[in-house]
């Protein structure tokens, strides 16, 4: 009784609602299906770049990457100067053209202006040995660029590899597996590179004599090599931890009882549900190999002149800084750029994906 | 007649998310009486667990209460400050959850999280707070109480951890029990023995109890009277004799249809068919209409009022409507 | 007598759990099993949570490797050997709908992976016809199979990993708990597909459930486990109508009644204390230390399943 107490039952009589009468007929079921409606299919994918398309950070910075990438590519064909070309003003020698400050003409290019010819600007300036600072900032970021990606493919493949297999099989092989990793872990890692580098230089240097491998330089190839003995040690934990995770799902052992085989788990059960972390892992990744690179070419151990990275052309400026800040500035600000943009786009790739932190 | 101690007035409660806004609670009415057992059956997404927490005020961001009145002795707990509503919820209104595991601290010890509530609510200083819940551990029928106060949950059994759930709850003496599926994560045994406790405890200490379950048979053991929870709406509410021996609305028919029953006769289930239905798109009309097997066109379109079936009962279906009104045709024909 | 179709003698599982330092206990999750099925027939497996009855069904599916014990299949053993050519004729549906199905997969690949992975078609189309008969016989449609797991609700998705199950045309399907993860107007659904499935292809269930009633509703003869054995075996009725075995009757009486003058009436046999831990059974009958009947006996000697009845096995000293 007490539940139903005068105010909370309705107070119109029934038939004051003054409905029509043949509405109380049956409903037909098309029309009852008419109301049962299923929500518009998306897949998980779609939802993730849904989720990123409205994140104005992570949309920066994918603007700023692509925008660098285009410039990166498309500067070569326009600006007329190469990056280890000293630059010739009528075919001639000219010293005043050393240290230019950026949209500054030497003078033997300022007479060819006056005559009224064309010369193109040096929108950095040059540097001491006259080069164009433009150009030579420019395929900075290119090498930069292109160890970064390279690196974090290498950790990518091994860590991949290693962590799946030590994941999967389990038991004594992952205890073995991830003590090494730990061992790797543990070892100093500025000092690894460093010795490590210094090493390979000399073996690389003869063995890579008279190979297509001798022009991205033995400096470059044992960056690569550092990284493939280095720095997949996270990548495989992060795999690894994945697998452990997922191994446990019933779907799984929905296929183990179905009569599927361990390579079939794991490439059609297992990997796609961690792909999503370990593309933002990879993401992550890049600008670390590229801050590593900067470093080591900062200390004079990464790529050979004269081909410029972004690293050692700031360490070419240090001498400078007082009178040329200029020439510090723009390649620290690509570093910082290229870095801060892999940055907010794997954050931005890990709020979008990320299961875990799904609301 | 005693006023009703909590009155819920066409509460609605939403959750708002980038695909819309989740129409958790759209209004519902009810009362519940001092002493008194009312249950809410309803299955998931019917709302109901929504519903305490709106009571409580203790929804998940982003859910809020867009609209209603929800009446505790007077004075409207939608309106009240946060200040007035802490000290409501653990003294005067007090919940236990599903799952004891998961709502119990696991860092701290029985002592602890039990004192915490006493001493939050009462004076009692830490000698006395302990004192208290030795006591209450008691009353709840946990053996070794002594021992029991210093280990964590973990090494409690999940029949023991919702028995300090409890004991948390009551430590206040709180005027209301809200018990949101306390056994459904227990196997059958135990949950008899929580269920015993509950009735028993409710004799001694005279609290009200809403429970909250999908458990039909619970249902029955427990309470006097039952809402039927629907897509946030209330189909039918009643004297529990009332809403198992004269259901008046297709779900709740549906409902008792679908249990296996005790008696030893194998009959074919009959389920209800279709799906729950989406919250983000809440159909126009009656949020069953689509499951319904007498579902008539203006289920589609309108949704049905709430009408008096009898002294102890009142449904919201349209079908109930029409025999009414039939009747009435009828009785005045044979009269004129 | 015609052969069962499966037949399991004295199944053990144990699992080395470690409990110190350097310590380890055997955690016996099953301890001597024995049941047979036959063509057809559900026999439906009830217990409480840690009874074991999960890695029953688990054991027989070769998911673990069995300690000890005989699992026969249509007469040849097959505790031991190579289970790949068994997969196809025994087949398991789990329990929580929301992970037995991948996330990342449509519905076709869901039901269509033992079809791939057995070979069971020769080109794309007879794939897809495959698929679309497998969910139309579970009460699903073609347009469903482009879908992806996660936009169905847990009715239907129960009905996909069916329909998955199916895909091999087994004889035999361990369905563990297939419906405990449902609403109440849900489960009547699915436990309807599998009593018109079982109907129409003839498929053998071990039919494993917490409750009592459901389990009785699906199954020919139920038996009773309790700390990794079974205490009682009878035809479903009689389990409910003349329990002999305490637990099965404490069991019994402990299921709230959908019915509030039953249940007021009702006179309930509550057991007193916790299920003990199952690295440390009871000596004797796991069930003593809460059975109200238990004597010195029980302490001292394991009682075995004994024929009481035609029918009705009771593995007990002091059958009421």
């Amino acid at each position: 009784m007490s539940a139903f107490s005068p105010d909370t039952a309705p107070k119109k009589k029934p038939f004051s609602l003054q409905l029509d009468p043949s509405l109380f007929e049956p409903a037909s079921a098309a029309e009852k299906e008419q109301h049962d409606v299923m929500r518009e299919s998306t897949t998980f994918f779609r939802d993730g770049m849904r989720r990123l398309v409205r994140n104005p950070l992570a949309m920066l910075s994918i603007a700023v990457l692509l925008i660098l990438l285009v410039t990166i590519l498309i500067a070569p064909m326009i600006v007329p100067y190469g990056y280890s070309e000293v630059i010739r003003v009528g075919g001639q020698r000219d010293r005043t053209t050393n240290n230019m400050r950026p949209f500054q003409y030497s003078e033997k290019e300022q007479e060819i202006i006056d005559a009224g010819g064309k010369v193109f600007p040096h929108i950095f300036g040059t540097d001491e040995l006259g080069r164009d600072y433009f150009i030579r900032v420019v395929f900075g970021a290119r090498v930069s660029l292109a160890v970064g990606f390279f690196a974090s493919i290498i950790v990518l493949i091994i860590g991949l590899l290693y962590g799946s297999i030590s994941g999967y099989v389990g038991g004594k092989t992952d205890i073995i597996m991830m003590r090494v990793v730990d061992i790797i872990y543990s070892l100093p890692d500025t000092l690894m590179v460093v010795m490590l580098s210094v090493v390979l230089d000399q073996v690389l240097g003869n063995a890579l004599q008279g190979t297509i491998l001798q022009s991205i330089g033995n400096n470059m190839l044992s960056m690569f090599v550092v990284f493939g003995l280095l720095y997949w040690v996270g990548m495989a934990r992060l795999v690894r931890g994945q697998i452990l995770q997922i191994k446990n799902n019933e779907y799984v052992l929905a296929a183990r009882a179905l009569g599927a085989g361990a390579g079939r788990i794991i490439r059609k059960h297992i990997l796609p549900n961690c792909m999503s972390v370990i593309i933002i892992a990879t993401a992550l990744q890049i600008p670390s190999a590229i801050f590593v690179e900067s470093f080591l070419s900062f200390i004079g151990l990464g790529v050979q002149a004269p081909m410029p990275s972004l690293g050692s052309l700031a360490n070419l400026a240090r001498g400078g800084m007082q009178i040329y800040p200029y020439k510090m500035l723009f390649p620290a600000l690509g570093i910082c750029l290229i870095v801060l943009s892999f940055n907010l786009l794997g954050d931005g790739l890990r709020d979008a994906f990320d299961p875990k932190l799904r609301r | 007649m005693a006023n009703p101690l909590l009155q819920v007035k066409n509460l609605h409660t939403v959750f708002p998310t980038q695909s819309g806004e989740v129409r958790a609670v759209n209004g519902i009415n009810f009362n519940l009486d001092r002493g008194k057992v009312l249950g809410i059956v309803g299955e998931s997404g019917s709302g109901k667990s929504v519903t305490a927490y709106s009571i409580l005020r203790i929804l998940d961001y982003p859910g809020n209460i867009s609209q209603g009145e929800i009446l505790y002795d007077e004075n409207d707990i939608v309106k009240m400050s946060n200040g007035n509503m802490r000290q409501i919820r653990g003294a005067r209104i007090s919940i236990i959850f599903q799952d004891p595991m998961t709502s119990l601290n696991p860092v701290y010890t029985v002592e602890n999280q039990l004192t915490e509530a006493i001493r939050l609510h009462t004076d009692r200083d830490r000698k006395q707070a302990r004192e208290r819940a030795l006591e209450m551990l008691q009353l709840v029928g946990v053996n070794e109480p002594q021992k029991r106060l210093k280990q964590y949950p973990y090494q409690l059994s999940g029949g023991m951890r919702q028995r300090v759930m409890i004991a948390m709850a009551l430590a206040c003496e709180p005027d209301i029990l809200i018990a949101d599926e306390p056994t459904t994560a227990l196997d059958v045994t135990i949950q008899a023995q929580i269920l015993e406790l509950m009735q028993e405890l409710k004799s001694k200490l005279g609290m009200a109890i809403i429970m909250i379950t999908h458990d039909l048979g619970v249902i029955a053991e427990m309470c006097d009277e039952i809402i039927v929870m629907y897509a946030g709406r209330i189909c039918e509410r009643g004297s529990a004799d009332e809403i198992f021996y004269n259901p008046k609305h297709e779900y709740t028919k549906g409902l008792l249809r679908s249990i296996p029953n005790t008696s030893l006769a194998k009959e074919v289930l009959t389920p209800i068919e279709g799906s729950p239905v989406d919250l983000l798109n809440m159909p126009k009309g009656c949020a069953f209409a689509a499951r319904c097997g007498s579902a008539m066109k203006v289920c589609l379109t309108e949704q049905p009022e709430e009408i008096r079936i009898n002294e102890d009962h009142l449904a919201s279906c349209w079908l109930n409507i029409k025999n009414k009104a039939q009747n009435i045709a009828e009785g005045e024909q044979a009269n004129g | 007598m015609a052969e069962h179709l499966l037949q399991v003698e004295g199944l053990k599982q144990h699992f080395p759990i470690k409990t110190g330092f350097l310590k380890k206990t055997m955690l016996k999750a099953v301890d001597g099993v024995s049941f047979t099925i036959d063509k057809g027939e559900t026999l439906g497996l009830v217990g409480e949570s840690g009874c074991g009855k999960t890695t029953v069904g688990r054991s027989l599916l070769r998911l673990y490797k069995p300690t000890a014990g005989v699992i026969r299949f249509k007469g040849e053993e097959i505790t031991d050997t190579n289970i790949q050519g068994f997969r196809r004729q025994m087949q398991v549906v789990f329990q929580d709908p929301y992970s037995s199905l991948n996330p990342r997969m449509t519905v076709a690949d869901i039901v269509g992976e033992p079809l791939d992975i057995h070979r069971l078609y020769k080109t794309q189309k007879e794939r897809e016809e495959k698929i679309v008969y497998l969910l139309q016989m579970v009460g699903l449609n073609s347009d469903h199979s482009r879908r992806y797991a996660h936009e169905f609700s847990g009715g239907q998705r129960q009905r996909i990993g069916i329909a998955r199950a199916l895909a091999v045309d087994p004889e035999f399907i361990v369905c563990d708990e297939p419906v405990s993860a449902l609403d109440v107007s849900i489960q009547a659904q699915v436990i309807n597909t599998f009593e018109e499935l079982q109907q129409r292809l003839g498929l053998a269930y071990l039919f494993i459930a917490h409750d009592l009633h459901v389990v009785h509703h699906m199954s020919r003869r139920i038996a009773v486990m309790y700390l990794g054995k079974i205490v009682e075996t009878a035809v479903a009725d009689d389990i409910l109508a003349r329990p002999m075995h305490p637990y099965t009757q404490a069991l019994i009486s402990a299921i709230p009644i959908p019915d509030p003058k039953k249940a007021r009436l009702r006179k309930r046999i509550v057991l007193e204390g916790e299920v003990p831990s199952p690295l440390n059974l009871p000596s004797g009958c796991s069930f003593r230390t809460r059975c109200r009947y238990a004597t010195e006996q029980c302490a001292q000697e394991t009682p075995e399943l004994r024929e009481l009845a035609p029918g009705h096995e009771v593995s007990c000293w002091n059958p009421q």
